[in-house]
Parts: C-alpha cells; sequence; structure tokens
C-alpha cells in the first residue's frame, strides 16, 4: 500500500504513523534524537535547525502535555510556535477541518502539529494538502482519536532502547486499555517493526480490540501470566469515564485485576523497566510504589520525549 | 411514435431470450420482437449491432434526496443520472428530510417525478414516524399514495415490541416490510467492520453478530407475523448463509446487496478513504466472496445500487466523521457486469439480478421485453471501456469508492415508455 508520509525517494516528510515505517526510518529518528538529550543539559538550549519556520499546533482535542512537549522541542529548534487550539475556536463557528487548514496554509506555515479525536484526521489534512499544491508543508500526527500516536511510540522506544539496548531480546508488556489507545498501536507497530522479541497485552476482553493478535502480540487476561518474565512494562491510562460503565464496572476492581503493583511487578524481570505515557491515575492504573519506584522510567520519558519530538521536526523539515 | 431498435442481441432475462434480433416499439408500448408488425414503418431506428437491449434496470434502492436534501442531489440530477445508467425505474427509501411518513411527501415526490418524464419511482414509505421507531405511520394511505413498501431505511429499530406491531400491522394488509439486518445497539457509533482493518486503523467497529442477531430476530419475527420481509444490504458471510437456511425453511423473505459490497472489502478503506464509508460497512474478502456466491446460487436475489450522493464538505472529513453512502445509479450496470464476467456468468442471468429480479420483489410489471409491455429499454454497448471519472458523472454526488476504475459497458441508449430519455 502506499505510504502516505514517505516521499518519492522513501524519505519521512509527514509523520502520521509508525505502522509501515522502514526500521531504518524509525532508527534514524532514535538516533537523532540522541544528542537532543543533552541540549537540555546546556545553558543555551537551542539549536538553529527551524529558524524561520512555523510550525502550528493544531490542537483539535485539548492536551496541556503533549502540546507543552511539542512546543518546547520546536522551540529548541528556534521555530516559531503558534499554539491553537481549535476545540473551542473555529470548528465551533461552523468552519470544516479543511478549511481551517487552508487558511493556516496560506499563513505560510511550515509544519502542522495535529491532534485530534479522530482516527485519520492526520491522513486527511496531509493528503488535502498534496492535493492542495502544498506538500511542503509537514504534518506531524500528535495523537489522532484511537488510531496513532506516532511520536509517543518513538519516545517509548527511545526510552526502551535506553535502557534495554536490544529490542529482539525484549518481551514488552502493555496493560490496560488497548481497545481505545492510540499509545498502544504506534507502539505495537514500533516494537514489531525492531524486531522485539515478544510484544504482549493484558486486559480484560472489554478493553482489547477485536483480532489485535494480528497486530502481532501474544494476549493475556491475567497480569500474572502477562507480566512473567517481562522486561518491559508499559501501563496505559483509563480514562475516567471508562472506569464504570459497561466496559469496567468500577475503577476498584480494575486497580485489584490490572492495577501495577509491587507484587504484581515482582513477576517480571528484577531489572524490568516501568512506562506510562501520562497523565497517570494513581490508584487505579498504577501504585505510586511503583510510580515513585526503582523500576520506573516515567520521568525520563518526559524528557526523553521532547528530544524525540526534535528529532522528528528536524528530520521531517529537512526532506 | 414508431421505434426500431435494430440488430441488437436483445437479453430478456424474464422470458430467458438471449439471441440477435431487432425490437419494435409503437406508442410506448413493446409492438414486437424479431418479426416486424405488418405495414411497419418506423419513425426512429436506432442501429443496436453489436449492443445488448435489456429491459430498463430496475435499482431498488436509490436516494434522491428530495425533500430536504436537495443541497446533496435534486430529482433532476439524479433521474438524468439513473437514465444515463440505464436505470428505468428505482425504489427510493424514505430516509429523506422530512422522512417519507405522510401521504402528502410522497404524492409531492411522485409528482415532482413525474414532471420530470424520467425514470418510474417507486417511493418505500417510513415504518415508523419520523424513521424514529416509536409510532406506526398510516401504511393504508401511504400505500394509497404509492408507496410500494416499509421500511426504516438505515435507522435500526431499537425497540423489539415497536417491530413487532409494525411487522404485524403490515402483515394485516399485505404490505411488504424491507429492513435492514443490524442489531441498533451493537452497530451504535460503529462505522467499520469489526476486524484487523478497524482495529490497525483505530475506527470504532461493528461487529458482524450485529447483522445476523438481527437477522434471527427478524426470522422469528417474520414466523410469527407472517410479514414478507425484504432484507436489505445484506453484508457478512454469516448472513448469506442464515438467509439461505430461511429460504430453505420457506419463510417468505427476499434479499439484495448493494453492488459496492460485491466489489469491495475493508482493505480497500487504505488510509481513511471516506468514499469507502458505506452503511453496512465494507467487510472482509469471506464476506465479499460469500455475498458473490449468494448472487450466484440465488441466496440473494438482487443487486442494487444504494445509491447515496454526498455532497463533497460532507465527505472531506475524518473517516468516521464522514456521511456513508456513495454515488451508485450510474455504475450499477457496469459493475454487475464486471461481476458477471469475474464469475464466468452468463449475461442473462447477471442482468436478472437489475431486472426482473427487482421487479417481483418491487412487485411492479416491469423489468422484462414482453410484447404489449411499457417499452422500457436499456440498450447498451458490452466492450465499451470507460474510466470513471467522479465529474464526469451525472449525479450530483461524486462520491465514488470507484474513483479512477476502468469499467466496461456502457449504456448507449434509454427509453422509457417508447421515448428516447438518454443517449450518448
Amino acid at each position: 500500500m502506499h505510504n502516505p508520509q514517505l516521499n518519492a525517494e522513501g524519505e519521512l516528510t509527514h509523520l502520521l504513523t509508525l505502522e509501515g515505517l522502514p526500521p531504518e526510518v524509525i532508527g534514524r529518528i532514535l538516533d537523532t534524537a540522541v544528542p537532543f538529550v543533552s541540549i537540555a543539559e546546556r545553558e543555551v538550549k537551542k539549536v538553529p535547525l527551524l529558524r524561520g519556520k512555523t510550525v502550528f499546533n493544531l490542537f483539535f482535542e485539548s492536551s496541556t502535555r503533549t502540546r507543552t512537549t511539542f512546543e518546547i522541542a520546536a522551540k529548541r529548534l528556534s521555530a516559531d510556535v503558534i499554539n491553537l487550539n481549535i476545540g473551542v475556536s473555529s470548528t465551533s463557528k461552523g468552519e470544516t477541518l479543511l478549511d481551517t487548514i487552508d487558511n493556516l496554509a496560506a499563513m505560510n506555515a511550515d509544519m502542522f502539529v495535529v491532534r485530534h479525536a479522530e482516527s485519520g484526521a492526520p491522513h486527511l489534512i496531509a493528503q488535502h494538502l498534496s492535493a492542495s499544491g502544498k506538500s511542503h508543508i509537514h504534518v506531524v500526527n500528535a495523537g489522532d482519536g484511537r488510531h496513532g500516536h506516532p511520536t509517543q511510540g518513538l519516545l517509548d522506544l527511545f526510552t526502551i532502547r535506553h535502557y534495554k539496548r536490544d529490542f529482539r531480546a525484549l518481551a514488552v508488556a502493555i496493560v490496560g486499555d488497548v481497545l481505545h489507545s492510540r499509545v498502544a498501536r504506534s507502539l505495537i507497530h514500533g516494537l514489531t517493526t525492531l524486531g522485539t522479541a515478544e510484544v504482549r497485552v493484558i486486559g480484560p476482553k472489554t478493553l482489547l480490540p477485536t483480532a489485535v493478535e494480528s497486530l502481532g502480540v501474544r494476549v493475556f487476561h491475567r497480569m500474572q501470566e502477562g507480566l512473567d518474565g517481562c522486561d518491559v512494562v508499559v501501563m496505559l491510562r483509563l480514562q475516567n469515564e471508562r472506569m464504570r460503565g459497561s466496559l469496567l464496572p468500577s475503577a476498584g476492581e480494575y486497580f485489584k485485576h490490572y492495577g501495577l503493583t509491587p507484587e504484581k511487578l515482582r513477576l517480571a524481570k528484577p531489572d524490568a523497566i516501568v512506562m506510562h505515557p501520562g497523565p497517570m491515575n494513581r490508584g487505579v492504573e498504577i501504585d505510586s510504589a511503583v510510580a515513585d519506584g526503582s523500576h520506573s522510567v516515567i520521568l525520563p520519558q518526559v524528557t526523553f520525549g521532547i528530544a524525540v519530538r526534535m528529532a522528528v521536526m528536524s528530520i521531517v523539515a529537512g526532506n | 411514435m414508431k421505434i426500431e431498435i435494430r440488430s441488437g442481441r436483445v437479453i430478456d432475462p424474464g422470458h430467458r431470450i438471449d439471441r440477435e434480433m431487432s425490437l419494435y416499439i409503437d406508442a410506448g408500448k413493446v409492438a414486437a420482437l424479431e418479426e416486424a408488425p405488418r405495414g411497419w414503418r418506423p419513425d426512429r431506428v436506432l442501429d443496436a449491432k453489436a449492443m445488448v437491449v435489456c429491459p430498463g434496470l430496475i435499482d431498488a434502492s436509490a436516494r434522491l434526496r428530495e425533500p430536504g436534501l436537495e443541497h446533496k442531489a435534486t430529482l433532476e440530477s439524479e433521474m438524468a443520472a439513473a437514465l444515463a445508467g440505464g436505470v428505468t425505474s428505482l425504489a427510493c427509501p424514505p430516509d429523506t428530510d422530512p422522512p417519507l411518513d405522510e401521504p402528502g411527501l410522497v404524492e409531492m415526490l411522485k409528482h415532482r417525478a413525474r414532471s420530470l418524464n424520467g425514470a418510474h419511482v417507486y417511493p418505500i414509505g417510513a415504518l415508523t414516524v419520523g424513521l424514529k421507531g416509536e409510532t406506526l405511520t398510516e401504511m393504508g394511505e401511504l400505500n394509497e399514495a404509492g408507496c410500494v413498501a416499509f421500511s426504516q431505511a438505515d435507522a435500526a429499530l431499537g425497540d423489539t415490541q415497536v417491530l413487532l406491531r409494525a411487522l404485524q400491522y403490515a402483515a394485516t394488509f399485505g404490505y411488504p416490510v424491507w429492513l435492514r439486518p443490524q442489531d441498533a445497539a451493537l452497530s451504535r457509533g460503529g462505522v467499520a467492520h469489526d476486524g484487523e482493518v478497524a482495529t490497525r486503523l483505530g475506527l470504532p467497529p461493528i461487529p458482524s453478530f450485529a447483522e445476523t442477531i438481527a437477522l434471527d430476530e427478524i426470522f422469528e419475527l417474520v414466523r410469527a407475523t407472517g410479514v414478507r420481509v425484504h432484507l436489505a444490504r445484506l453484508s457478512t458471510h454469516q448472513g448469506v448463509a442464515r438467509v439461505r437456511q430461511a429460504k430453505r425453511e420457506g419463510l417468505p423473505i427476499s434479499c439484495d446487496v448493494a453492488i459496492h459490497h460485491v466489489h469491495l472489502c475493508d482493505i480497500d478503506i487504505g488510509w481513511y478513504d471516506a468514499h469507502c464509508h458505506v452503511v453496512p460497512p465494507l467487510r472482509g474478502t469471506r464476506d465479499r466472496d460469500a455475498l458473490r456466491a449468494g448472487l450466484a446460487d440465488g441466496t440473494i436475489d438482487l443487486i442494487c445500487s444504494d445509491h447515496a450522493p454526498v455532497d463533497d464538505d460532507a465527505k472531506q472529513l475524518p473517516f468516521a466523521e464522514s456521511e456513508a453512502g456513495a454515488t451508485g445509479l450510474e455504475l450499477l450496470l457496469p459493475l454487475t457486469l464486471k461481476w458477471a464476467q469475474e464469475q464466468r456468468l452468463p449475461l442473462v442471468d447477471a442482468l436478472a439480478r437489475i431486472t426482473v429480479a427487482p421487479a417481483r420483489v418491487l412487485g411492479l410489471k416491469a423489468g422484462h421485453l414482453g410484447v404489449a409491455t411499457d417499452a422500457d429499454v436499456c440498450v447498451f454497448d458490452p466492450q465499451a471501456h470507460w474510466r470513471v471519472e467522479p465529474g464526469e458523472l451525472k449525479s450530483q454526488g461524486k462520491n465514488t469508492p470507484f474513483h479512477g476504475l476502468e469499467l466496461v459497458g456502457r449504456v448507449r441508449w434509454t427509453l422509457v415508455a417508447g421515448q428516447v430519455v438518454h443517449e450518448r
């Protein structure tokens, strides 16, 4: 199938999904991110790679954290950054998604960082830009519906590589609401592309999508079995509105079965790392003792996230 | 007016005719086949050499968007599309705005359609007021106004008690009811087949059993009420098996499939092609194969276009937010021919699915070329290759998942009641 994020030379011009990205492209992003981590420790935290470029953060769905990390990443690359919370401006005035895009394109945007509640919105925008002769504008998916969150997937891969080196020897367990999770989908694609020995998903049947095995994962319904011998445990956020209803009876029962406690973590390898895309629900999917414990790499994930987003933005802008 | 359609390959599935001959039309009726009537002096001769001459097509589901949705399409635009596609009779579902739940609306629609001098329009009335699934419509009045059947269109009826009563009431007077088998709760919010593709793309799913559970429920209610039910838009392989079994049991049911389901499956969604957003959703390859087999063995009676013109603005949206539907009136014939060719099916059998079979289900006298019947005729070039360019379609809806596809078979002349109403 045509991969809409690569140009004719096979270079990344948009980042829409990790699915179908060649391992070399992913590897290059991770490698590029390495020196960016140390930039944050310098007195002057800027490099001039995107000087003179204008990056629009288009958030059709609100998110403080992801938007902030993209903003910091773009600013450290010396870009001009405009934040637009579109969920509360133009669409409520009746403007269509693509009208908004056309207007911003006319303001000579160089890059759109897009967060949208519907799967496929960044693909639609990228296709529209290309159909209207504006393929020089790059699109970076900052999370679309249940589909993908590729920069989160990349920062997860970066974190795992940082602590564990070789993917081909690892067992990675992803725990929780896989059904609604774009984070899980992106990470699964990234892990399988890089040859991870075993990718597991753990959750109740109500929170796992149909045919999830077709993504290349092993399915577990019990933490005790799924965590056994794992090198990496990725906890997913459980949205408030899903804690009670027909998907789950209660947050308490969810925690009992799928919350990560020090006892359950002991089933994983002694040097296992624990990750979470944030924001965490302490006492729902993760116990504070684990979140703040020695296995947790949740805060380094945030730091790496900025470096990875700098790498993505500089690479797509350069192609 | 005397018209002679000369030396074409006449295919009349209703009479199992397939041979080269001429068709003679006089005063709007079929006057003779093969041998000219005595003293025949035609006013016009259509040279049909190397063409196929068949009954005008009957499309069992075509939305004309009137009343109320004229920004999507008008009777003028869709009538032109029908005739360009060789369609001379069509049934339109009641999902207009307002829905066809009052005799006045139906009379207005029929009147508007007649004044355009195009295809015959057979409205399907709403089964419940406003298609809300609460109150029965005045089916008797609607029937007198011209409704040939009653349906909920795509609005699934969630309340089984209401459905039972609607079926009992319709059965009392012998009105057929058209139902799209889809469980309301299980399909709520869904936009794509519940399988690998929807999981990968993160699209809200509609499971196959949303169809089979609805079918089982409908079959039970058919047994209980004796109502004649037409099952609209079958989509799953399990559904085909259920219908096959129910027909074997002798239930008074018939069933159709939309032409896009005959050719496409969920993989065709690619990276969120909103043109592939249709209801029911495009399902897996196994389902598509079963639908084709079901058509071939007669489990599925007929093919319809399920024509649904949608304006660009409503399609240029993320997949799940886009409006479902595909334009189809002008593609029904070539896509049916494509299916026949791929299945190595005789043309006479393939054309039956879009002529005599829908006529039977709709209770129309049309759909065949018997002497003294209305001369509704489609003459097409079975060798003409053409590419689907949405901009060149007559329909106001340019939304088709088949854009850019090369098809074979193009309508040359369409006649309604002995008048040439389309030629190219």
